[in-house]
């Protein structure tokens, strides 16, 4: 596994001093909860993102991007986690970008995403459950088009995204791969129902009734859909992998810090063994998370056959070393751990919707035995 | 050419010609390796011939200096000799405590005399050494040990006991610590080598619950050394301990403990589906680790790990193997049970299940580990 290039670490250190100065909850997270707004994120920090560059990180040189990949995605969102930064960054410059690619999608929405100014969401799961293929969600064929009708819940910035990349059915039934098609499906299109998350975020149910879509809406094949969408997905658990470890790793850093100034008992609390053991057990994990999280992302650029697998590994792992950091950052913390005003609470907020989205712990680890042949 | 392709060419024909068939095969177990010593019978032709062949060459030390039996190699040029062991499944020649921990020991704190007079029969297998650290009083309390050393004018007196000395049934020298001042803890503490067929020196094996082990307790009773067998100064022997711990740690980092990436899952096909979840759960858990384990050795050999980290991949690697053999000996049932039937391979599963739980004990516990991460990468306060 490839240790850090140095223009990785440079770009690794912008978006770190970026997201640390400009991301942080009092600036981003709280200010958008408590002044009411409805997209959960500022647009004009994301402008900021495309001002840096950052959007176009997996968007190809030749289309203005810089061409980078898993890894580099990563780099920034491991950023993003551990300052609990909202932002489109994952749906739209990591996910999204990865279903359009090499399609006329592509170069409609390159360049309003360069300038952070375009959203773009996946509308994947149909029930509480993260399931793919199981999508039912019709698409009949009708004159020159389809007419859509079904539903999609917990469609991350549905409300927000200009287009929402939509997973439908137009063959074969719930439970197969082939039948898929992806669909580009433009800002209000479909009934919307915006639903608040516990981390502050806002996520979509969507209703589809007799939703009409030109046939250049599809993105890639009819029946293709699968292509596409593995892609993307593959992208987004990677993603969503090293955002996790970055949740893991500020909780984890702010807990550490509590330890080296509490008092009690006239000790610092830090000198309790079962402390002790308990955050060195967790750094471990942490580091271990990391690794994993970013073995995956180099997998997932070189195309490699293990890329699924070292996916599942890194979501599956990286959400329950988060799960465990934000639990004890909480209990570490004591009775201010419970309450609003300190930020602790937050990171095991955002871990909850993190580890559901694009499949939870569960999802992934059945994905592994089921790669790997049990 | 350049000089290390000329080097690498040579190397390969020389093993060609010079490496037995025999020694071309995976060591199936500890007990295929050669430790050398007085007492070593050799378990084939081609074993006692390899070994003199690399020997004379000084490429069971390689990277040692000519005159203590070395090859001189340069760092690059062992690299390649390795490369090309590898490349034929060649067998180390020679297994030794006196090569991985003695060896480096006096290299660094020995005097010309002691490198002289130990390092060359170490090179060539002729004297086998074990490590004489740990006391039924002093475990994780290492620097606590009590085996007395007195100065007795033209000699050292020993008396005291050492516990979980490997193969000192076997071993024709020890390398000890003893206790030359009460005065202070760590600072009263020596490096200590002598003959263990020295009047007074006693072994008995220890049975272990997983069955048989090379461990032993040692007992000294009025041992006499002579004087000039101490390694380094009297009472820095604890400065000897800790340069071998870095090197252990050193060594650990190189092992790879993260395994090929495989699944235990695909192995033991588990038919029971709440079975099936825990061995995915621990699939996940042994595949980060062995990302993990790549990273650490890249960033150990980019001088970019922190100095404790083996501490972290000690206990992570250790607390994962004892969790591969339960869910190991979940799916072996009642037949994972048989103790010392053919069928089960005089008990495989349930001995090699029973001494991994040692895993998280040797060598620095799973809560010492933890305890040095807490307070050397973490910084938290308190001893």
């Amino acid at each position: 596994m490839a240790l850090l290039t140095e223009d990785q670490k440079m770009l690794q250190e912008t978006a770190a001093s970026f997201l640390r100065d400009e991301g942080g909850p009092a600036k981003q997270l709280r200010h958008w909860r408590d002044s009411g707004c409805t997209d959960g994120y500022g647009t004009g920090f994301w402008q900021q993102f495309g001002d840096l560059g950052l959007t176009g990180i997996c968007i190809p040189e030749a289309h203005g991007g810089l061409g980078l990949g898993a890894v580099e995605a990563a780099l920034v969102l491991e950023e993003i986690g551990r300052n609990l930064t909202p932002s489109p960054f994952l749906t739209t410059a990591v996910a999204g970008v990865r279903a359009i690619e090499g399609t006329a999608h592509g170069e409609r929405w390159y360049p309003a995403i360069l300038a952070g100014k375009a959203v773009l969401a996946l509308a994947v799961d149909e029930s509480r459950r993260h399931s793919p293929e199981q999508s039912a969600l019709r698409a009949e064929r009708r004159g020159n088009g389809f007419v859509l009708n079904g539903a999609k819940q917990f469609v991350v910035h549905g409300d927000s995204a200009d287009m929402i990349l939509t997973v439908a059915r137009t063959a074969g039934s719930p439970g197969d791969i082939e039948g898929l098609t992806l669909f580009a499906v433009p800002k209000g299109a479909a009934e919307t129902e915006t639903v608040t998350l516990a981390d502050s975020s806002k996520a979509s149910r969507l209703t589809f009734s007799d939703v009409e879509l030109d046939a250049d809406a599809v993105v890639g094949e009819v029946d293709g859909g699968w292509a596409p969408l593995s892609r993307a997905l593959s992208a987004g658990r990677a993603g969503a992998a090293a955002e996790l470890v970055g949740v893991a790793a500020g909780a984890t850093a702010m807990t550490v810090d509590y330890l080296k100034q509490r008092k009690q008992f006239g000790k610092l609390i830090g000198e309790f063994q079962a402390l002790q053991h308990r955050a060195a057990h967790l750094y471990g994990e942490i580091e271990i998370a990391r690794a994993a999280a970013l073995k995956a992302a180099e997998l997932v650029d070189s195309g490699d056959q293990q890329a699924d697998l070292f996916v599942a590994v890194a979501k599956a792992k990286a959400a329950s070393v988060s799960k465990l950091a934000v639990q004890e950052g909480v209990q570490m913390h004591g009775g201010i751990g419970m309450t609003d005003e300190h930020d602790i609470g937050l990171y095991m907020k955002r871990d909850a919707v993190l580890g559901e989205l694009f499949g939870n712990i569960y999802f992934h680890r059945k994905r592994v035995a089921q790669l790997s042949g049990y | 050419m350049t000089d290390l392709d000329t080097f690498r060419s040579e190397t390969r024909a020389w093993l060609e010609q010079n490496c037995p068939p025999e020694m071309r095969e995976p060591m199936r177990s500890e007990s295929d390796a050669c430790w050398g010593g007085r007492n070593w019978t050799f378990q084939s032709d081609a074993q006692r011939v390899w070994l003199a062949r690399m020997a004379e060459r000084g490429w069971t030390v390689p990277h040692w200096p000519k005159e203590y039996g070395g090859a001189g190699l340069s760092p690059a040029k062992a690299k390649v000799l390795k490369e090309e062991m590898a490349r034929i499944d060649a067998r180390s020649p020679l297994t030794s405590f006196g090569i991985s921990m003695l060896g480096p020991a006096l290299l660094k704190f020995g005097n010309e005399e002691q490198k002289k007079r130990f390092l060359p029969e170490i090179a060539r297998g002729e004297i086998r050494w074990c490590q004489g650290y740990s006391e039924p009083g002093a475990g994780s309390d290492l620097a606590g040990l009590q085996t007395k050393c007195e100065d007795k004018g033209d000699h050292w007196l020993v008396n005291g006991q050492k516990v979980w000395t490997s193969y000192a049934d076997k071993a024709d020298w020890i390398f000890c610590l003893v206790r030359t001042s009460t005065e202070s803890k760590q600072g009263g503490i020596s490096f200590l080598l002598f003959d263990m067929a020295s009047p007074g020196v006693s072994t008995k094996p220890i049975l272990l619950i997983s069955g048989n082990s090379p461990f032993c307790e040692t007992f000294f009773d009025d041992v006499k050394v002579p004087k000039d067998q101490v390694v380094g100064e009297v009472n820095r022997g604890w400065d000897v301990a800790k340069y071998l711990l870095g090197h252990e740690r050193e060594m650990i980092a190189g092992m790879g403990l993260g395994g090929t990436g495989g699944t235990l899952g695909a192995t033991l096909k588990p038919d029971d589906p709440l079975l099936r979840a825990e061995v995915a759960a621990f699939d996940v858990d042994s595949l980060a680790f062995a990302a993990m384990s790549e990273r650490f050795f890249e960033m150990f050999k980019a001088g970019e790990a922190h100095p404790a980290s083996p501490s972290m991949m000690k206990y992570a690697g250790t607390e994962l193997n004892k969790r591969r053999h339960e869910l190991v000996m979940a799916a072996g049932g009642s037949d994972a049970l048989e103790w010392d039937s053919e069928r089960s391979k005089n008990g495989k599963a349930a001995r090699d299940w029973l001494r991994t739980k040692a895993n998280s004990i040797e060598g620095g516990t799973s809560e010492v580990q933890l305890g040095i991460v807490a307070k050397h990468i973490l910084g938290l306060p308190g001893t």
